[in-house]
């Protein structure tokens, strides 16, 4: 597929799940996403977000964003973001990062929620009565514990090095890619390169491969982490973020820095 | 040897908070958590004694976790991690911590990036370090705007862990979860007790003439200035140079 076809997957008020800073950000899916439009997204960090959380908001196609931080690392808050919760143009969603493990986790088993210690007391529980405490059943009594209900999102979007021309993708180590995929109804990816060998056949890929059954589109799309690192592949490009924090802290820089050039030849001037 | 670095302090302070720990996870971005964390490591190993492992999340070289982002949680959970640090953009007297932000949830202003991991790992791992270089009545409040983490649980809620001590860049403090509270331990050098007190946005106890937090002696330093910088400028380049160039200058 190519990155307009995988966009178009995407429609309006649908829930995306998406990857931490380091674990293979689609950013080239960004663009693409900004380009289609499709709004009042819900947006799912796993578990926590940035550049790409940030732009799409700036872009005005975020409703909520549930998650448990989103910032632009080193390069400091992310200003779409916190502009608009200021302005209370959309909805956030506070929760704790092992929270948004626990609601994929539930997912993938099928099961309606995943128990999580901790949490109780906080105001991120007094915020979320979507969250229950119940009582252990296995305890002699009292003991209570948080329920996070499942996390079904509709579509899982990350980067990846390497595909295969059977649709497998290889994650390597980082599990996080898997689980969002197990729990999404769609997961669209974007690699550096389609591989010919097939990656489940030799047991050292496979042991890091997310198997086809689970992934719904693939294009290519080298760089397509960028500005953010790819493991194994290529370092943050910290100064690129640095620019964009400081071009976004007004509506007007971030449209500007975002109408400055399409992604695929601002990669190609920074290679 | 050259005067010692007020960061130096901060470094071995942190190295004997964790004396004991097996296992203790570094957040992204914590040079200097990680450092006290490194220095520890080279001491036991110096000592001879049982290896301490550190996890530092972000980082390649430093991170043996196989099953993504979730395996931290999992192994804290389990009782796997002893020690943690956290900061935040507020602190309060009985522990509480705000990574959220400030004003009238949820339209926070400003707004920080959240509450990350805080909500659990404060609770399941024994020893959490707080720490915060900046101690100001802006960040140590009496109460906290919002609780991303509470510093103590009512009995009956399920609690391994919490705050041990919050560390600053002016004292080091105790916790003591029966009152609750924080008691002055020590002041670093330059530090008086009623600066400390106008910069304190909650009460704390105090001896009438609290201690100086202690200096890293001769073998220390050189251990801090050497084997640690040089591991600590494989994940904060930066952070290393500039301490060499401080210390150098």
């Amino acid at each position: 597929m190519d990155l307009q076809g995988m966009a178009r997957r995407v429609e309006a008020g649908m829930q995306l799940a998406l990857p931490v800073d380091y674990a293979g950000v689609s950013m080239a899916m960004t663009r693409a996403l900004i380009a289609h439009g499709a709004g009042d997204l819900d947006l799912f960090c796993v578990p926590t977000g940035g550049l790409q959380v940030d732009q799409l908001v700036g872009a005005g196609l975020v409703r909520s964003v549930e998650t448990s931080a989103v910032s632009l690392g080193e390069a400091g808050g992310a200003p779409r973001f916190n502009q608009a919760i200021a302005e209370g143009r959309i909805v956030v969603r506070d929760a704790t990062c092992p929270a948004i493990h626990a609601g994929l986790m539930a997912a993938q088993k099928g099961n309606p929620f995943q128990p999580l210690r901790g949490i109780i007391g906080s105001d991120i529980l007094r915020f979320r009565p979507d969250w229950r405490v119940i009582d252990n059943p296995f305890a002699e009594g009292g003991d209570p514990i948080v329920l996070i209900p499942a996390a079904r999102p509709d579509v899982a979007i990350f980067h990846a090095p390497t595909a295969d021309r059977h649709g497998n993708v290889w994650i390597g180590r980082r599990r996080e890619l898997a689980a969002m995929a197990y729990a999404a109804a769609q997961t669209l990816v974007t690699v550096e390169r389609i591989v010919e060998e097939n990656l489940l056949g030799n047991e050292m890929s496979a042991a890091g491969t997310l198997p086809a059954l689970y992934v719904s589109g693939i294009a290519v799309a080298p760089r397509g982490a960028w500005p953010y690192g790819l493991w194994g592949e290529y370092a943050t490009d910290t100064a690129e973020i640095q620019r964009y924090a400081k071009a976004a802290r007004t509506p007007e820089g971030f449209a500007g820095y975002m109408a400055a050039a399409p992604a695929g030849e601002m990669q190609e001037a920074a290679r | 040897m050259t005067d010692i670095h007020p960061r130096e302090i901060l470094i071995t302070t942190i190295a004997r908070l964790l004396d004991g720990v097996r296992h203790v996870a570094v957040g992204a971005s914590s040079p200097i958590p990680a450092a006290g964390a490194m220095l520890l490591r080279a001491l036991k190993q110096r000592a001879g004694a049982p290896p301490v492992r550190i996890s530092i999340l972000g980082s390649v070289e430093h991170n043996f976790f196989t099953n993504g982002s979730a395996e931290l949680f999992d192994c804290a959970g389990q009782g796997r991690i002893d020690a943690f640090f956290l900061g935040g953009g507020q602190i309060d007297g009985h522990g509480n911590i705000n990574l959220v932000g400030i004003g009238d949830y949820p339209a926070s202003a400003p707004r920080w990036p959240g509450s990350f991991g805080s909500a659990y790992l404060y609770f399941v791992v024994p020893r959490v370090i707080l720490f915060r270089e900046e101690h100001s009545p802006r960040v140590l409040v009496e109460t906290v705007d919002f609780t991303s983490a509470p510093g103590v649980s009512e009995p009956g809620i399920h609690r391994t862990g919490g705050p041990v001590a919050l560390l600053t860049g002016k004292a080091l403090f105790r916790f003591d979860k029966a009152r609750p509270g924080f008691t002055l331990e020590s002041l670093h050098p330059g530090h008086a007790l009623a600066e400390v007190r106008d910069a304190t946005g909650f009460s704390f106890d105090h001896a009438g003439q609290p201690p100086q937090t202690a200096l890293p002696d001769r073998a220390t330093l050189e251990l801090l200035r050497g084997q640690v910088m040089d591991e600590l400028a494989e994940t904060y380049p930066e952070f290393a140079s500039q301490m060499r160039r401080e210390i150098h200058a």
